[in-house]
């Protein structure tokens, strides 16, 4: 099916999982609204929370066995598998980031089921950041998600360390957000447009050499982004947020909220700025700050959390390689996606799951023993240090491999030498985590004994793990779909070059250079 | 093509596994016999490969499967006259090691005997896979069970020893993988065609260019630390040490020759040229030889049986390397039968170890003496075994050492006649050792009631010392099946090496 965005009915359908969501967000808001008091309302709205994850997926569903595309240049919101597989993506983090968190709440005693329909609303702040096609869309995802995730972030409202956190984030996260959306500023003000397409075609025309002020805007975009994702040197407030927000919700952090503003950062670099080489070097050097500053202070952290903290900002490093990789770097960030997040939500579960209340910190000698009282859960963890580590078997070395191709196919030997030489330093923190499962005696005999989980997590755990092993062995499916998917975002990049620009990009640039001056 | 060529690789690859799953569905107290029934059951299949191969066949029982097609990886195994012994020498390893642990591991045996099983597919599957990425795949995989085979079961020092074994390793590997994908692209972007294929790789790494040599440093670094060839060979006397007896066998007889298999199978027909240029000829047999000497001198002055072995195979290593790089057929003749004693030999005598250590307890050579008096089987067999580990003529030591020095005195006089000196520091290293245990005064109380080898501990060392002897009085059979994939390795590497030499 082919959309025209410039008629009214087909924009919504372009809209529709976005409609839906929203909709039903504010359902289950009302359903909260009506019932906040007992565990079971608690429940209820977890369910609820659910099926509105479960039937937005399915409308994203729709659009994409519809192969449904745009006709001509996509005007605010893209409609490509890119965008189709980064929602399946937050809409999965945020189903995960749900089933773990029914008993977490309770345990904790956090009743108030707000929880939810926040975690909604910055799942539908995710879609637009990974859809937008313009920079205000994007823009605006952004601030949905992030408030969203401020107020999830110091959701257990006892915790000092909670309140900390929040307000950190709070505080990092409006720096970042002034330095994205100036630079944004500065874009138009130098192209005229907020159309990522258009602006690609201005750039492609223009040249950036001249233009100090997109280079300038770029920068700034740049800095933005690099907040967000938590890469170094901006990663200063990732380790003590998600040390302090509750336990699921820094897996969502560290998947879903990272995973939109990647998505969001490779629509732009791609779509906007595939005509320039200018940004390579930036990104490739934060790839490789990334990479060897998120790792080297992993291998210092005693408290499992802050490690994964900081192994998450190591990640971010890996992500940034598949974004200055190019050509199939997009298929690798879709798949190297899904693979860590599945792992880093299981990782977290399994850490809320240990946590006893009150967010103790856990740190890895307590952890000592478990194999022998907890096999299972034992085991689903090496496996999650594993998949993180990047072994074979696992999905997290399909994903690794996929950007190291991508990136010496890309003539960038260096960064995957350097990927390769900081995953063997990740060992040194990985395995340490696995050794006290398995080659350490328990303290004693009831150290574990407070790590259970509910049925659904237990049915959640074992589908995600289920999912790294086989994602690990037989990963033809999410190839294909990375692929395609990857090669969307380049294909809609490549239409806007050829196509005639409708849209006012020249006489508006001339007056934004004018106003510029 | 009779169905048995076509099954048994796979069939040899899967049963380690389905075995391990049966471990978990059988009682627990049955472990250890379910895991010799399976353990033996690998053998049995593997058998009959010793008779149907045909030496000159070059690879057979061949197997292509695709696996991830996109990506050009199939599950490609296949056998040669390199890689037969080496399946034959873990299948039939793995049974003793079984048999070994069966009063060694008391704690969580089915863990153990199931990680042991992973392993033998892990082990298995490196020495057939014809398809670099399923290689690579293999090449890790095995690293985890063996790693958790030191860090649960092992002594005392176990967990550092487990994490240097792991990282060392995995240092190596992740960089050869860099390579591996270096040689794929470069294929692919000569032919348009992407493949792991062994063969097809192989074709196209002749026109690389200056980026060779870096693909071939990765190569090496990985494997040299699998060898281990001086000065990487840190982590070998901590992981022997620490290794519970089954894991010291394996590790000692089938993961080290991963490395020299790996120089065999890869490092050198892929980069003949750079392999076979002068610098990095002067390194390897410069390493080799120091390798050969400072094994045996440091082996020399170890107080603790095992290390001593530990040390021993960093200088039968070396031999085995010497001879590879010497590359005549009586040297890689003699490398591949070394590669095989030493999994035979030293395997014994870290049974011996663990016997002698089931026993008292320690494996200090000092706590014991006199052990002939007392326990004449037991110092029997490690006389015997000892005496094939010097490399006395009659036992399987002398016929592979002996090739590889004469072979490299062709190429390379000097190295060979220093390493000539190797045998006679390996006589000076076991010799004293084998007078302190077994000779010696019966002088400490606790060693005089201690009891002679079980039936079970005989049925443990009785195929080994066959072996021995039969190696080494008529080694016809073995070199006979080896002739054709030495000579073949030659031919691929010498050409491309004269041509560089004008």
């Amino acid at each position: 099916m082919s959309l025209d965005l410039s008629n009214y009915a087909d924009l919504m359908r372009a809209l529709s999982p976005e409609s839906v969501l929203t909709i039903l967000a504010m359902l289950v808001l009302m359903i909260v609204a009506w019932r906040h008091r007992t565990v079971t309302d608690l429940r209820i709205a977890g369910w609820a929370t659910l099926v509105s994850i479960g039937v937005t997926a399915a409308v994203v569903w729709w659009l994409w066995w519809n192969s449904t595309t745009v006709e001509g240049v996509a005007q605010m919101i893209a409609v490509d598998d890119f965008r189709f597989v980064t929602d399946w993506i937050f809409l999965g983090a945020a189903a995960l980031t749900v089933l773990f968190s029914f008993r977490y709440l309770e345990r904790e005693n956090l009743l108030a089921p707000e929880y939810y329909p926040l975690l909604l609303f910055a799942v539908l702040g995710m879609m637009l950041m990974g859809g937008g096609e313009d920079l205000m869309v994007i823009f605006l995802g952004l601030e949905l998600m992030s408030i969203s995730v401020y107020v999830l972030a110091g959701f257990n409202r006892r915790s000092p360390r909670a309140a900390e956190a929040a307000l950190k984030y709070f505080l990092l996260g409006a720096f970042a957000s002034a330095f994205l959306l100036y630079g944004m500023a500065l874009i138009y003000g130098a192209t005229g447009t907020t159309n990522l397409s258009f602006i690609g075609v201005q750039v492609q025309t223009l040249g950036v050499a001249h233009m100090p002020l997109l280079l300038v805007g770029i920068g700034l975009l740049l800095v933005g982004f690099g907040f967000k994702v938590a890469a170094v040197p901006f990663h200063m407030w990732a380790p003590d947020v998600y040390d302090g927000a509750p336990t699921p919700i820094t897996g969502f952090m560290a998947t879903g909220v990272k995973a939109a503003a990647f998505a969001a950062l490779f629509r732009v670099v791609v779509e906007s700025l595939g005509a320039t080489g200018s940004w390579h070097v930036i990104i490739a050097g934060l790839a490789v700050a990334t990479m060897i500053g998120g790792n080297l202070i992993a291998l210092a952290q005693r408290s499992v959390k802050r490690m994964l903290a900081y192994s998450s900002v190591a990640h971010a490093g890996y992500l940034l390689v598949a974004v200055v990789s190019g050509g199939t770097g997009s298929a690798a960030f879709i798949f190297y996606l899904v693979a860590y997040g599945i792992t880093t939500i299981a990782a977290f579960a399994l850490l809320a799951a240990k946590g006893k209340g009150g967010e103790s910190d856990v740190r890895v000698d307590d952890l000592s023993g478990l194999s022998t009282s907890r096999p299972w859960l034992a085991l689903a963890l090496t496996v999650c240090m594993l998949s993180l580590l990047g072994f074979p078997g696992t999905a997290g070395f399909m994903g690794k491999w996929y950007i190291l191709v991508s990136a010496v196919g890309g003539g960038h030997t260096g960064l995957a030498i350097i990927l390769v030489l900081t995953s063997v330093a990740s060992a040194g923190y990985y395995l340490p985590v696995v050794m006290a499962m398995y080659m350490k005696p328990a303290a004693h005999a009831e150290a574990h004994a407070s790590m259970v989980f509910d049925r659904v997590g237990q049915a959640a755990l074992a589908v995600a793990v289920a999912a790294i092993l086989w994602f690990g062995i037989a990963p033809g499916q999410l190839f294909d779909l990375s692929r395609t998917s990857g090669a969307s975002l380049h294909a809609a990049a490549g239409m806007a070059m050829d196509s005639p620009a409708p849209a006012p990009p020249t006489t508006a640039s001339a007056t934004g250079a004018t106003t510029a001056r | 093509m009779n169905s048995f060529d076509v099954w048994v690789l796979p069939a040899l690859l899967a049963w380690p596994l389905v075995g391990a799953a049966l471990l978990y569905l059988a009682p627990a107290s049955r472990a250890k016999v379910l895991a010799l029934v399976v353990s033996l059951i690998e053998f049995g299949i593997s058998v009959p490969l010793w008779w149907r191969f045909v030496p000159a066949g070059g690879m057979q029982f061949a197997v292509a499967w695709d696996w991830i097609p996109a990506w050009g990886i199939q599950f490609h195994v296949a056998l040669d006259g390199i890689s037969l012994f080496m399946v034959l020498l873990t299948t039939f390893l793995v049974p003793l090691s079984v048999l070994g642990s069966w009063t060694y591991i008391t704690k969580r045996e089915r863990g153990f005997y199931a990680l042991l099983l992973v392993l033998t597919t892990g082990m298995l599957g490196v020495f057939v896979s014809l398809d670099l990425f399923l290689f690579y795949v293999m090449w890790e995989v095995m690293l985890i069970p063996m790693y958790f085979i030191i860090g649960i079961w092992g002594g005392d020092n176990r967990i550092y020893a487990a994490i240097k074994f792991f990282i060392y390793t995995f240092l190596g590997s992740l960089l050869m993988l860099v390579a591996i994908l270096g040689l794929y692209l470069h294929a692919a972007k000569t032919t348009g065609q992407y493949s792991f294929d062994y063969d097809f790789l192989l074709q196209r790494s002749t026109d690389l260019g200056p980026v060779a040599f870096w693909f071939f440093a990765a190569f090496f670094l990985a494997f040299a630390i699998k060898v281990p060839m001086f000065p990487l060979h840190t982590w070998l006397p901590d992981a022997h040490v620490e290794a519970p007896t089954a894991g010291s066998v394996i590790l000692a007889g089938v993961l080290l020759k991963m490395g020299t298999y790996g120089f065999l199978r890869f490092a050198l027909p892929f980069f003949p040229q750079i392999a076979m240029s002068k610098t990095v000829v002067a390194v390897v047999v410069t390493l080799s030889v120091i390798g050969i000497i400072y094994g045996g001198l440091v082996a020399m002055v170890q107080p603790d049986f095992k290390k001593l072995v530990a040390y021993s195979s960093v200088a039968h290593l070396g031999f085995v390397m010497l001879g590879i790089w010497a590359l005549t057929l009586q040297s890689v003749q003699g490398a591949l039968l070394v590669m095989i004693n030493h999994g035979i030999s030293t395997g014994a005598l870290f049974f011996l170890a663990g016997m002698l250590y089931e026993r008292r307890h320690t494996r200090l050579l000092d706590a014991f003496g006199g052990l002939a008096r007392v326990v004449p089987l037991l110092a029997a067999a490690l006389t015997i075994v000892s005496l094939s580990s010097v490399g006395l003529p009659g036992t399987n030591g002398f016929v592979g050492e002996f090739l590889i020095l004469i072979g490299a005195f062709k190429t390379y006089p000097v190295a060979a006649i220093i390493s000539t000196t190797g045998v006679i520091v390996a006589a000076m290293y076991l010799l004293p050792a084998l007078q302190k245990i077994i000779y010696n005064p019966l002088a400490k109380p606790e060693n005089q009631k201690l009891l002679d080898l079980s039936p079970r501990e005989l049925i443990v060392l009785l195929p080994l010392l066959a072996a021995i002897i039969w190696i080494g009085v008529y080694p016809r059979p073995f070199l006979s099946r080896m002739e054709p994939a030495a000579q073949h390795l030659i031919q691929t590497v010498t050409p491309a090496t004269t041509a560089a030499a004008r």
